[in-house]
């Protein structure tokens, strides 16, 4: 357990924007600080990756504050999950009192994905794996879920759950890029547009605009502000691999590790859990990670979700906001996790809510299963 | 080009420097090495100390069979640079010798997790060349 709370959340204006980054910065920042009752003169540490090489710096000067803690730390997607466990930590240590987490991204509008990925020339990588015409980061998780496929006798079709229950949950959330867009079947995932196989485009995450921010403060201070406080209960971390190769077995992650070292933190387990929200860049990359967070054994998540536990009404709602697969990938889409877990433990997501929400779990993936980040969170009581 | 993924044309690879020179000095001739120390330990690519017990002093380039089994693969459908032909297959391969290198495998599309491979080479425009890996005619 922490002393720390999550006191605002909020997302900038998510799909396709047209706007600025640090327009949508501005956005999130100033909509996270409206919901928690603060301003930016209480704001003094920043964490955030996404400007420029500069991003902190960049969003100090633009905020007009000068912080006394930051962090700019790049691990991908999970960062931002990442950014919590130094944020608390910061805050239990005196060193800031009020942190903004933020992320924005208008990759959509500008169209500054690129499908190969892009290689820096000085790596090992550019010398080993780019020649060889990867996508990246799509085709190291297509191995990935081959590799899964294969050694548990699972099915392709299976593994279309992942997407077809996002979009139920998505079409529950007005603020979902896929809202209004019905409902997918099996074969309407399996017979997409084979992008990277087994993969198809419906395995994909979206690429839209979007992002969000968080404000954590400590959890005295979070009971005179106007939210309930979301309590920063545990969190854990592994580093694994930055190549296509650095990993003995593509199908175990990181996230072992850092689930442990976050419910051993929290001191609750995953039995404990009402509701996760796990980084979904590709439908393999929730099966993975629900199977490493305990949820189920190895091998087991296919034939565990076929019943539509992870839809919205089952024993195990996952990914409520539609995920990065129906509702909003801007990218590093982590920020993003957190924001849905905050608002399902305060009660307010109308259509979508999981009834009396007390432990949500948010888990973050980076990189190629490079970094795994694990956030539990909880009500106050 | 008739058949889907008969042949493997590289993209540019970055140049060699301190750390992979003997690495591609051994590929320019058409042999596979990995990096393997005195300890027992192989790994690819290159780093100059080893991770199993942190020698710098005990590595050298050690020749491999050029044998592996497919780790996985994947088809890829979609180029992610203009002058690449679609499909092709991207594979993981381990090395009989334990490594794993990411390459391509060419002869079709029709591929299983374990099948038998070995490797072939693909001149690069500079007087290197990449591994690549074919189905082994081995039994
Ligand atoms: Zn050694």
């Amino acid at each position: 357990m922490t002393g720390v709370a999550i006191v605002g959340a909020a997302e900038c204006d998510l799909g396709v924007t047209g706007k600025s980054i640090l327009g949508l910065q501005t956005q999130a920042v100033s909509r996270a600080l409206a919901d928690a009752g603060l301003s930016l003169a209480d704001v003094d540490g920043i964490a955030s990756t996404s400007v420029s090489r500069f991003s902190v710096t960049q969003l100090a000067e633009h905020f007009g504050i000068q912080p006394r803690w930051s962090d700019s730390t790049f691990a991908g997607g999970s960062v931002y999950e990442m950014f919590v466990a130094r944020a608390a930590q910061a805050i239990e240590a005196g060193q800031a009192t009020v942190v903004v987490i933020t992320f924005a991204s208008n990759q959509r509008s500008a169209a500054s994905r690129k499908l190969g990925g892009v290689y820096e020339p000085w790596t090992p990588e550019a010398q080993f794996e780019e020649p060889y015409d990867p996508l990246f980061p799509l085709s190291y998780y297509a191995m990935a879920a081959q590799s899964y496929l294969h050694r548990h006798g699972a099915t392709r079709e299976q593994l279309a759950e992942v997407a077809i229950a996002a979009r139920q949950w998505a079409l529950l959330n007005p603020q979902a890029f896929r809202y209004g867009k019905g409902p997918l079947s099996v074969e309407d995932v399996v017979g997409a547009t084979p992008i990277s196989s087994p993969l198809t485009a419906a395995d994909c995450c979206l690429v839209t605009d979007g992002g969000g921010a968080v404000v954590l403060t400590s959890l005295e201070r979070a009971r005179d502000l106007r939210r309930p406080p979301v309590r920063v209960l545990g969190y854990g971390e592994r580093t694994t691999n930055n190549s296509f190769t650095g990993a003995e077995e593509l199908t175990v992650t990181g996230a072992v590790g850092s689930a442990a070292d976050a419910f051993a933190r929290a001191g609750v387990g995953v039995e404990d859990v009402d509701v996760t929200q796990v980084y979904d860049s590709f439908t393999i990359t929730p099966v993975l990670s629900v199977e490493a967070l305990g949820f189920c054994g190895p091998g087991e998540a296919l034939a565990m979700i076929s019943d539509g536990r992870t839809r919205p009404g089952g024993s195990l709602p996952l990914n409520t906001s539609g995920g990065g697969l129906s509702y909003c990938h801007p990218g590093q889409y982590g920020v993003l996790l957190l924001v849905e877990a905050v608002r399902q433990l305060r009660g307010e997501c109308g259509a979508r809510q999981v009834p009396d929400a007390e432990i949500a779990l948010a888990h973050g993936t980076g990189g190629i299963l490079s970094t795994h980040a694990t956030v539990v969170l909880g009500r106050d009581r | 080009m008739s058949d889907p993924n008969s042949t493997f044309v590289p993209g540019p690879a970055a140049p060699a420097d301190d750390l992979s020179e003997t690495w591609w000095a051994a590929a320019s001739g058409h042999r596979l090495t990995v990096e393997t120390c005195s300890c027992g330990h192989r790994q690819h690519p290159p780093r100059g100390v080893c991770t199993a017990c942190s020698s710098t002093a005990s590595l050298a380039p050690g020749e491999v069979s050029g044998r592996a089994t497919v780790d996985s693969y994947t088809v890829v459908h979609r180029a992610p640079r203009p002058d690449v032909d679609v499909p092709y297959v991207l594979a993981r391969v381990r090395l009989a010798e334990g490594p794993v290198l990411l390459t391509r495998l060419v002869g079709g599309l029709d591929w299983t997790i374990g099948d038998a491979v070995s490797v072939a080479w693909a001149d690069l425009g500079d007087g290197r060349a990449l591994p690549y890996f074919i189905r082994s005619t081995e039994i």
